[in-house]
């Protein structure tokens, strides 16, 4: 299929991807996430400062056809949110990996990275689908 | 999808490389391309539709006038051969069954009435234990139909076919052949773009698709995706979004297929009763001031959470570039300008009531 995806990157069943930079998490949506959205149009995305919770919803990303929520990677306060995206969403399909990143999270304990995934066995639950 | 069905394009769509998914028990194409790629080219240009799932119902003999005329609210009596008309399948529990569209092939005596994927058994059904006298049959298998729809369709059309779709007049249907192959040619259409549905016989369907694709005009093939955003712009209903068993179809707007004083039909008091007694709710259409992208099943509340009503489709419109929705309001929220707010994942949003169609065609 082609998705690049990335092998430093951890990953959720639900297709964010996190990249953590001692405790500083940077959170996405993953090429395959883009790729079955369609073209974005809308993002949803937290105030910085508001706490967040693994697996629980933090953001909405809208294409033409369907909502679909946004879940943490891990838990901790969102330091920074990138709100060129709630003009022009577009970065989200062209580059999700880098330049279409949601939000950078100060994360509470490192202990929960070990409920993501790494690349070669999310490329597996991509291929099942 | 195991247990779906398959219209005799399903190769074709695999072939394209399509993204299909399950609908109305049908194994259908979403998209191809892109949907907004989709959407402008039926806008600027022709797209082709495969709605081979669409149900194909025959009305004929002596009673079909009569039995049409008792099942369905439009008046079947002034449709002369070779013309059609939307209608709609009332219940007697003050909804509707199906909205159809009905094709006089010969007065009196030989009419097609084509409806729903979703509702066609059930449609079918409900004839068959209503029915005056009529010889009615399922044809839904023996048809595929594509829909040939855009600014184009009509060049397409005359070049493809002998009987000029250019000499027909809107809402018309003609019997011609493609090839060998025996086809019914309606001027009817779900996007609002000029064209034409083409009902084509199952085994010819492939071959009529791909000559529509192979004509140097460049005629896209359209998924679900856009069919839907096509008709929400034009603010067309879609059962089960718009209409429904329950809803009364004066409330959704569609009084002009509805002819009481014309002829009696199933349920007629009930349905008219709620028009003479005011409609408390109205189909409007909306745009959103502040942002957010309205959604089916999201609801309607005044300023203070008062809830007024629910969007029955929403998308972001491809056309536009911008949001917009269908929804059911309370009479006193529905006219133009008024101010409503749709409760987006517990956000009031402001929106406002705007004219329809939502692009003008």
């Amino acid at each position: 299929m082609g998705f690049h995806i990335p092998e430093d990157f951890y990953y959720t069943k639900d297709h964010e991807w996190a990249q953590v930079d001692e405790n500083i998490v940077t959170v996405g949506i993953t090429e395959f996430a883009q790729d079955q959205l369609g073209e974005v149009v809308y993002v949803d995305l937290p105030e910085e400062g508001q706490k967040i919770t693994q697996n629980q919803t933090f953001g909405v990303v809208e294409s033409v056809k369907a909502v679909s929520d946004l879940f943490a990677p891990v838990s901790g306060t969102v330091i920074e949110v990138n709100s060129a995206l709630i003009d022009d969403p577009s970065s989200l399909n062209d580059d999700p990996n880098n330049e279409g990143w949601l939000v950078r999270i100060e994360m509470d304990s490192e202990k929960e990275l070990a409920n993501l995934m790494r690349s070669p066995e999310y490329k597996k639950l991509i291929a099942e689908k | 999808m195991s247990n779906s069905q398959k219209t005799p394009l399903y190769d074709e769509h695999i072939k394209l490389g399509a993204r299909m998914v399950d609908f109305a028990g049908w194994v259908m194409p979403i998209q191809y391309e892109g949907l907004k790629e989709e959407h402008h080219a039926t806008r600027n240009n022709v797209g082709l539709f495969d709605v081979s799932h669409m149900g194909e119902i025959r009305v004929k003999g002596p009673k079909a006038l009569e039995t049409l005329q008792w099942l369905t609210t439009n008046d079947v009596a002034k449709l002369d051969r070779g013309q059609a008309q939307y209608g709609l399948l009332p219940n007697d529990q003050g909804g509707l069954v199906d909205d159809i569209f009905v094709y006089c092939l010969e007065k009196n005596a030989d009419y097609l009435v084509c409806v729903n994927a979703s509702n066609t058994d059930k449609d079918f059904a409900w004839m068959m234990k209503h029915n005056k006298g009529a010889d009615i049959i399922n044809e839904s298998s023996a048809w595929g139909q594509i829909a040939i729809q855009g600014p184009k369709a009509i060049e397409l059309c005359d070049a493809l076919f002998s009987e000029k779709v250019s000499q027909m007049n809107r809402n018309e249907i003609r019997v011609s052949k493609f090839q060998n192959y025996k086809i019914m040619i309606a001027t009817t259409g779900y996007t609002g773009e000029k064209g034409c549905e083409v009902f084509v016989e199952s085994a010819g369907t492939a071959a009529l698709w791909t000559a529509l694709l192979a004509h140097p005009i460049g005629a896209k093939p359209i998924g679900l995706g856009a069919r839907d955003t096509l008709r929400t712009e034009m603010k067309y209903s879609l059962y089960g979004h718009e209409i429904d068993d329950t809803l009364n179809p004066y409330e959704a707007g569609l009084g002009w297929a509805i002819k009481p004083l014309a002829k009696d039909f199933m349920n007629r008091t009930g349905i008219v009763a709620v028009k003479e007694n005011g409609l408390k709710k109205k189909l409007i259409g909306l745009k959103m001031i502040d942002r957010g992208i309205p959604r089916q099943g999201y609801e309607i509340k005044t300023a203070d959470g008062q809830k007024i009503g629910w969007i029955t489709s929403g998308t972001h419109s491809p056309t536009l570039d911008e949001p917009i929705g269908i929804a059911y309001v309370e009479t006193a929220k529905s006219s133009e300008g008024s101010e409503i707010f749709v409760d987006i994942r517990g956000k009031l949003v402001k929106a406002c009531v705007v004219k329809t169609p939502f692009v003008m065609k």
